[in-house]
């Protein structure tokens, strides 16, 4: 059972996502995380703002109780089902992010400078995250969905609309780290 | 209460795959837009490929949900540019905070306290397409 400490392969990774978004069809409910941001703004009262959030949140529950799930989840797995959080990932992937000021890239679970502790002394660490999460909340409702709506789910039903959009997430991707990453860091 | 706690085992079996996988670490995403490791393709592209392949038999076949309802996927609404302009927007940001919404939670229960910064920069961001959407290509 050492396995199970280990770091999944993908080859039980996918299909086990493939999975979960099979449960879900088979409760009536379609796989969907960014959703829920819209949802959370609607609780806030952000419906008094705009009418993109004035709709029935209470039936968008269902999902924020996933949100719940994938929290304790996320609990689980650091800090049960985990005895090594570092990720060994290409050295010549840590050589490239070494140059660009990343010290010991995959030592550790998440980069240290962006979200150790030390972070919040870092002004400009502040501004990636809050920036990197206003590019996910405004894309992915702009694109009517993320990786598990467009990319997992879009993509299983043949969904024009999600290629698009999946094609959209690597320009963008790319765009970022090899364009902008060098102005960046 | 039984549809509740099927929806809370669901988001924990989630939560659990996607730390386990490194689907939720930057680095790892960092290292898919390089491409410099099958990792996260491999990850995608199986369950891509069991999910049309279940999609397609669930149709085929007309099954039913647990609770014996029809199993429908609504279909987006047919558009180019929401989709390409949305998607390259959600792109920037997935590559540069590493994260996309769903591991977002996964690092809030790792215990990642900074990753609060992304969820409410995506809050934010949320709010703001909805504050201008009707001036937006659609």
């Amino acid at each position: 059972m050492n396995w199970i400490f280990e770091p999944w392969p993908w080859y039980v990774a996918g299909p086990l996502i493939a999975l979960i978004m099979f449960l879900l069809l088979f409760v009536d409910k379609q796989f969907g995380m960014s959703s829920n941001l819209r949802t959370m703004c609607a609780i806030g009262g952000a419906g008094k703002k705009a009418d993109f959030f004035a709709f029935d949140w209470k039936s968008q529950r269902w999902n924020l109780v996933v949100v719940l799930g994938a929290i304790i989840g996320g609990f689980l797995g650091a800090h049960v089902l985990t005895n090594d959080p570092s990720v060994a990932i290409n050295p010549d992937t840590i050589a490239t992010l070494e140059g660009l000021g990343f010290e010991n890239a995959g030592a550790t679970y998440l980069p240290e400078q962006l979200f150790g502790l030390e972070a919040f002394t870092s002004i400009k660490s502040i501004l990636i995250l809050l920036g990197g999460g206003l590019l996910i909340g405004f894309g992915s409702r702009y694109a009517g969905g993320c990786t598990s709506g467009h990319a997992i789910s879009g993509l299983s039903n043949l969904q024009l609309p999600s290629l698009i959009a999946v094609i959209g997430f690597f320009i963008g991707g790319l765009v970022m780290i090899h364009l902008l990453f060098p102005l960046i860091f | 209460m039984k549809r509740t706690a099927a929806y809370l085992f669901i988001g924990i079996f989630f939560g659990i795959v996607m730390y386990k996988s490194e689907a939720a670490s930057w680095f790892r995403i960092y290292e898919m837009f390089q491409f410099e490791s099958f990792h996260m393709y491999g990850i995608i592209g199986s369950a891509l490929v069991l999910g049309v392949l279940g999609v397609f038999l669930i149709k085929k076949n007309n099954v039913k949900s647990f609770y014996g309802e029809p199993i429908k996927i609504t279909p987006k609404d047919k558009s180019f540019s929401r989709y390409m302009y949305g998607g390259i927007i959600f792109g920037l940001g997935w590559a540069l905070a590493g994260s996309c919404p769903g591991p977002i939670y996964t690092l809030i229960g790792a215990g990642y306290v900074s990753i609060l910064v992304v969820l409410v920069g995506a809050l934010g961001g949320t709010f703001l397409y909805g504050l201008i959407r009707k001036k937006l290509p659609h």
